[in-house]
């Protein structure tokens, strides 16, 4: 999680995890923003912001008196999005502290391999 | 949305001491808000004030749209729950539990008890002989149980211990939840109570210094940390809130960056930590404290 941000947007990931990680199905009903303030600890107008940050987006829909869905698609959705910030998040860090240490581009692209083949061993 | 406090121009002198000096802000219904700042900033003043019980040198209240003064209307909807409570001399837990529903007509026995049970408070001991966290718990359990639509805590948790803070955060945000009210919070713990506002207001030296919505005040400052040369390059003639050095390295509060601005100090090889409310708040409250040195 990334402390840089604003707690509603931190919100707003976790149930994007949770979507992603499969703990969240599409078309099932999702905690209600009260129950999110309560779990997180948090004001209930924050935990909404996070809530309404996904409607906007397409990640749930609100059926009315009865709560908040994930939408269908949703899923696809949050793994196109992150894939576009993929680079941003994860590749740029990783080469800026590469550079940083010598670690040579080849030497990553080795590192990288060889991380996957063990993964896929045990797989 | 409807407004529940608005102050304007508000004034309180002591003789020579001036407590608050030219204070406006206002304060929305069903809002959980946090009057922060130092000790004498002016927060239990201005508590006083909001609640009739002190008379203003200058300036406007308007609590629920009319003066609180000796206005019943107003003050029955108001609970104030003090930092320090004082009690009739006999009075036991009891009497207190007893009592309270004479005053608040959104009383409900059934949380209250609820409470004194989370809290552990002996109900048969005499007021006077309670410890001073058992004297802040009784405080908390009747300000959450009178649900009064507007609520203020001083300091409500002075010798609470870690569970009970956490027990008082937790019944809050349920009941808040359930019953929407609003709540003046004032507090030193300004880390462990940041999540729960929904509004934050610092007072410095009697003025108010902040006054915004939580999640901007959160994240309106962030921290560049890296090799002097090149933290002092990256602010440049940004204004900074606070500076640190040790040997080479500088750590340097500035205002918050654009993503853009993000991705600059990155590649200049800096780190970003974001600024907590308390953190933002010491250097707000310890630089303008300079500057009024610097000019006396």
């Amino acid at each position: 999680m990334d402390a840089m941000r604003p707690i509603f947007i931190q919100i707003a990931q976790r149930i994007e995890n949770d979507i992603l990680s499969g703990a969240l199905l599409e078309e099932t009903q999702v905690p209600s923003t009260n129950e999110f303030a309560g779990f997180y600890r948090i004001n209930p107008a924050t935990a909404g912001k996070g809530v309404n940050l996904l409607v906007d987006a397409g990640i749930l829909y609100k059926k009315r008196g009865i709560g908040m869905f994930v939408a269908d698609g949703a899923l696809a959705r949050i793994r196109a999005n992150r894939r576009e910030q993929f680079r941003d998040e994860f590749v740029r860090p990783l080469l800026a502290e590469a550079a940083g240490l010598g670690i040579s581009r080849a030497q990553l692209a080795d590192m990288i391999l060889s991380d996957t083949n063990k993964e896929e061993g045990v797989a | 949305m409807s407004t529940v406090i608005e102050v304007s121009g508000l004034s309180k002198r002591f003789g020579k001491v001036v407590a608050l000096d030219d204070v406006s802000f206002s304060v929305g219904e069903n809002k959980i808000c946090g009057l922060l700042g130092r000790n004498g900033a002016g927060k239990t003043t201005l508590m006083q004030l909001l609640t009739g019980q002190q008379f203003a040198t200058s300036g406007t209240i308007e609590i629920f749209g009319r003066s609180p003064v000796e206005t019943a209307s107003v003050l029955e909807r108001i609970c104030f729950i003090k930092e320090s409570q004082t009690y009739p001399e006999d009075f036991s837990v009891k009497h207190v539990f007893t009592s309270a529903p004479w005053f608040f007509s959104g009383w409900d026995a059934s949380f209250a008890e609820q409470l004194i049970d989370d809290f552990r408070i002996p109900t048969n001991r005499r007021v006077k002989k309670l410890s001073r966290g058992q004297l802040s718990a009784v405080g908390v359990v009747v300000g959450l149980a009178s649900r009064a639509p507007l609520t203020f805590f001083d300091e409500p948790y002075l010798g609470l211990d870690a569970v009970a803070r956490q027990t008082f955060y937790d019944r809050l945000l349920e009941d808040y939840a359930k019953h929407p009210r609003t709540v003046i919070l004032s507090t030193h713990l300004i880390d462990e109570v940041s999540n729960l506002l929904e509004h934050v207001i610092v007072l410095d030296q009697g003025r108010v210094i902040i006054d915004g919505a939580a999640d901007d005040v959160r994240s309106s400052a962030t921290t560049v940390v890296g090799p002097r040369g090149a933290v002092d390059a990256f602010v440049g003639d940004r204004a900074a809130l606070s500076r640190q050095g040790v040997g080479g390295l500088a750590s340097v509060t500035i205002h918050a960056l654009t993503s853009d601005e993000r991705h600059a100090a990155g590649d200049a090889g800096l780190e970003l930590s974001p600024v907590s409310l308390q953190q933002l708040i010491i250097h707000r409250t310890n630089s303008s404290s300079r500057e009024f040195e610097q000019s006396a």
